[in-house]
């Protein structure tokens, strides 16, 4: 197959308004989930298809929807994270910009299953010009019967809100979403209890990303059995990537899962090569967090085998040798790029964007910040560098949520690949001060 | 009951125990100290991660170690668990870690303080802290202010453990005052220059594990290590009236909650009986309080800090004890 499946009609002229959405065969899956299935064969579908959560984690979905408490009295809810925040990820926002039904269609489905009335769309606050999108669409669906009570004559209910954030990265996290959504400070909660026992409001909940919601809809269509047999193992169907850096065709591309990374990188299908004609030098290949990889392991794993674009490609090698897919946020830099650099903005992201509850991460974040400003501004030392990557070994593995990690990976990585940079800005200050250093090899000579 | 088993001890308790209050059953050495756990404040815990120990076995049916450390405070025992506290190289390290996360920001103001001696800070620095501090970027920085006649807040010293937020929300009817922005920018604040001032406020400054609530009555009068810790009580209308006096020859210098060997009060008092009764003769006096087993003041640790100059590893000064 290879083409698109989120991404299908994306072309169709109007394809954000309910009625062309429904005409070019939208809504299908609702009516076949609600009219001719039961929650637990919905949940059994997804399950087959083998998808796996596009948010991030890559945790398989319909094993995250088997745990949700059925045995609880209480109501469950669904809610569908749209927080997206992490720099290099913006697939999100063009699926709900041009696409708002399909998240939609694949929410009601979501929702039937888990046996919830209520769901959220908790959205990135900066988002604002799609939460009218989303809630026109919205009220399109429950015109056309597809929202409310009792959907196609139906017993079943459901009622969907849009929710904004208020401008906080650490409420994508699920649980720090949960208590912001509660209309509390959005601090990540302890873990156990699980949302699926313990979430909003103490109720059973489901929370998923925006992607794997659609993708939903597409495995209801299509069956689970057959999206099981798109891409490669156990990472199946599609994917949306967001790619940026330096590239000639930025942008958001949906791909089967199993393609190779020199292929998107390269193909003029996805990003077209890397602009001016220059060299890579690296890739951040699933969102900021996510460690960073030299060109060369980046298209070979450390065994000299292709790497692919599935979780377990990127992720052979472990750490030492390997990245992780993340959410797909692709971040590409040619040879000029300054690694140190690049690393001292992530770090000052997520010192800005840690909620501070826990100790490594509050205090490890601003560290970290500081000494890699020195050592790029040209005020480092020889023992700065080590002291860096100790004090992201104690961040990592030491906090409550992980974004204690996501900040301590790109550092950890960075000096792990790139360590002859850092050295080179400690040992000449006068150069790093002032210009571009990216390429160091040409200041050598 | 559930077995569980701590640096070799095993210790049989309910189902619903943390590892933390199974350590604590055994007592001793194994006990992992706790700067944002309290007991008896629901929810408190997990923060400060200064409690973190390995789970060498999960439990008798599961017979497996679990990859990260855990927080030993919100952290439930099942049967058959295997934990490592002080017989783990990781956990000590990372231990040290955190303490000295919690003192990069820290002003090691210790010799203006009004909580040295009595400071859970100074215990942890003293037990797992570097001799040396690796930090040398600047320090964040916060005026010392007034929230509400009696309490002083110095935010430099606070280590956002939360315990005064949920002090406030669970003993104080209203809580006037909470966390305040994100990371290593969060503060303590009132809303809106919004006095805390209620009968129960005052135990905020008891639960505070560091000095960064302290006693307005109370500031720069005395070291607590001059004065004598006295049980005593009075019949009160709002709270036991069982309290710990600070009596410096015949003068209540200070009263607080009476506290345990892990710092917790047994039970809070009321704003009446620790601000406004600072007379001997209000009192009922019973006799000297034990000094709890964990204090730097009991410990004589102040000779031995002070060589280890801990107390200011920046500028290597020391405080002295006159
Ligand atoms: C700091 C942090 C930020 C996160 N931000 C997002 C986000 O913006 N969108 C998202 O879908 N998941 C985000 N996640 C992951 C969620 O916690 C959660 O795993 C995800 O929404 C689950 O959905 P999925 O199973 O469909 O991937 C974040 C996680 C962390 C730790
Ligand atoms: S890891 Fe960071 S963001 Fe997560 S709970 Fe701890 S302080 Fe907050
Ligand atoms: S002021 Fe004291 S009790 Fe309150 S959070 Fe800070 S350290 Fe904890
Ligand atoms: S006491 Fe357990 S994390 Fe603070």
């Amino acid at each position: 197959m290879g083409g698109k499946i989120l991404l299908e009609k994306i072309n169709i002229p109007g394809i954000e308004t309910f009625d062309i959405y429904r005409k070019s065969g939208g809504y299908s899956a609702v009516e076949k989930a609600l009219k001719t299935m039961t929650p637990a064969e919905v949940v059994e579908e997804v399950r087959k298809s083998g998808l796996r959560g596009r948010g991030g984690a890559g945790f398989p979905t319909g094993m995250k929807w088997g745990f949700i408490d059925r045995k609880s009295e209480k109501p469950h809810y669904l809610i569908c994270n749209a927080d997206e925040s992490e720099p290099g990820t913006f697939k999100d926002r063009y699926l709900m910009e041009h696409l708002p039904h399909l998240l939609i269609e694949g929410m009601i489905c979501s929702a039937f299953a888990l046996e919830a009335k209520t769901a959220y769309i908790y959205i990135r606050g900066e988002f604002k010009y799609l939460i009218g999108i989303l809630n026109k669409a919205l009220s399109e669906a429950y015109a056309n019967g597809f929202l409310g009570k009792n959907i196609l004559g139906t017993s079943y209910c459901l009622d969907i809100y849009v929710h904004p954030g208020a401008g906080a990265y650490i409420c994508g996290e699920e649980t720090a979403l949960i208590e912001s959504l509660e209309g509390k400070r959005g601090n990540p909660r302890l873990k156990p209890p699980f949302p699926a026992f313990f979430g909003l409001y103490s109720c059973p909940t489901v929370v998923n990303n925006v992607e794997t919601l659609a993708a939903v809809t597409s495995i209801l269509n299509m069956g689970g059995d057959f999206y099981s047999k798109l891409g490669n193992g156990k990472s199946t169907g599609t994917k949306l990537i967001s790619a940026c850096g330096n590239i000639n065709k930025p942008g958001v591309y949906e791909i089967e899962m199993g393609i190779t990374v020199e292929d998107f990188i390269y193909s003029e299908k996805y990003c077209g090569g890397i602009k001016g004609g220059k060299n890579l030098k690296a890739v951040v290949p699933g969102g900021s967090s996510v460690p960073v990889l030299p060109a060369q392991l980046i298209l070979k794993t450390a065994s000299g085998q292709p790497r692919l674009m599935t979780y377990e490609s990127l992720a052979e090698g472990g750490f030492e040798t390997g990245t992780m897919l993340g959410s797909g946020g692709f971040i590409v830099y040619d040879e000029d790029q300054c690694m140190v650099r690049n690393t001292m903005s992530f770090a000052r992201f997520y010192h800005h964007e840690s909620c501070g509850q826990c100790s490594p991460c509050r205090e490890g974040t601003g560290w970290q910040e500081r000494l890699l400003y020195r050592i790029e501004h040209g005020l480092g030392r020889a023992k700065d560098i080590d002291l860096l990557a100790d004090i992201s070994k104690h961040i990592e593995g030491n906090t409550i949520c992980p974004l204690g990690d996501a900040a301590a990976w790109p550092v950890s990585s960075a000096i792990r690949h790139f360590r002859n940079e850092f050295e080179f800005h400690i040992e000449h200050p006068e150069i790093v001060k002032n210009i571009s250093h990216g390429n160091i090899d040409k200041y050598r000579k | 009951m559930l077995r569980l088993t701590i640096d070799n001890i095993t210790v049989e308790v309910e189902e619903g125990t943390t590892i933390l209050n199974a350590a604590r059953k055994i007592g001793g050495k194994i006990v992992p100290p706790a700067m944002c756990y309290y007991s008896k404040l629901k929810g408190s815990g997990g923060k400060c991660r200064t409690c973190l120990v390995k789970i060498a076995n999960t439990s008798e049916m599961d017979p497996r170690p679990i990859p990260k450390l855990v927080p030993s405070c919100s952290t439930l025992v099942q049967n058959g668990m295997v934990v490592e506290n002080t017989i783990s190289e990781q956990v000590l390290k990372e231990r040290k870690a955190i303490t000295e996360f919690l003192l990069i920001n820290h002003p090691l103001d210790c010799p203006v303080c009004d909580q040295a001696g009595e400071c859970d800070l100074q215990n942890l620095s003293y037990e797992h802290g570097l001799e040396e501090t690796r930090y040398e970027e600047e320090r964040r920085e916060f005026a010392p202010i007034d929230i509400g006649e009696k309490i002083k807040l110095h935010m430099n010293r606070c280590i956002l453990c939360y315990r005064c937020v949920y002090t406030a929300e669970q003993i104080i009817n209203e809580r006037v005052h909470g966390v305040l922005y994100r990371g290593d920018k969060a503060e303590i604040s009132t809303f809106v220059e919004n006095f805390v001032e209620n009968d129960f406020s005052g135990n905020i400054i008891d639960v505070c594990p560091v000095g960064a609530l302290t006693d307005r009555t109370f500031r720069f009068k005395s070291r607590v290590w001059f004065t004598n810790p006295m049980d005593a009580h009075r019949n009160c209308e709002k709270c036991s009236g069982k309290v710990a006096l600070w009596m410096f020859g015949d003068d209540v210098y200070r009263v607080t909650g009476r506290k345990d060997k892990y710092n917790e009060v047994e039970e809070f008092i009321c704003n009446e009986c620790r601000f406004e009764k600072k007379k001997t003769s209000d009192w009922i006096i019973e006799g000297p309080r034990k000094i709890n087993r964990t204090s730097v003041i009991s410990q004589n640790h102040y000779e031995k800090l002070t060589k280890q100059s801990i107390i200011n590893p920046t500028e290597g000064k020391t405080e002295q004890q006159e």
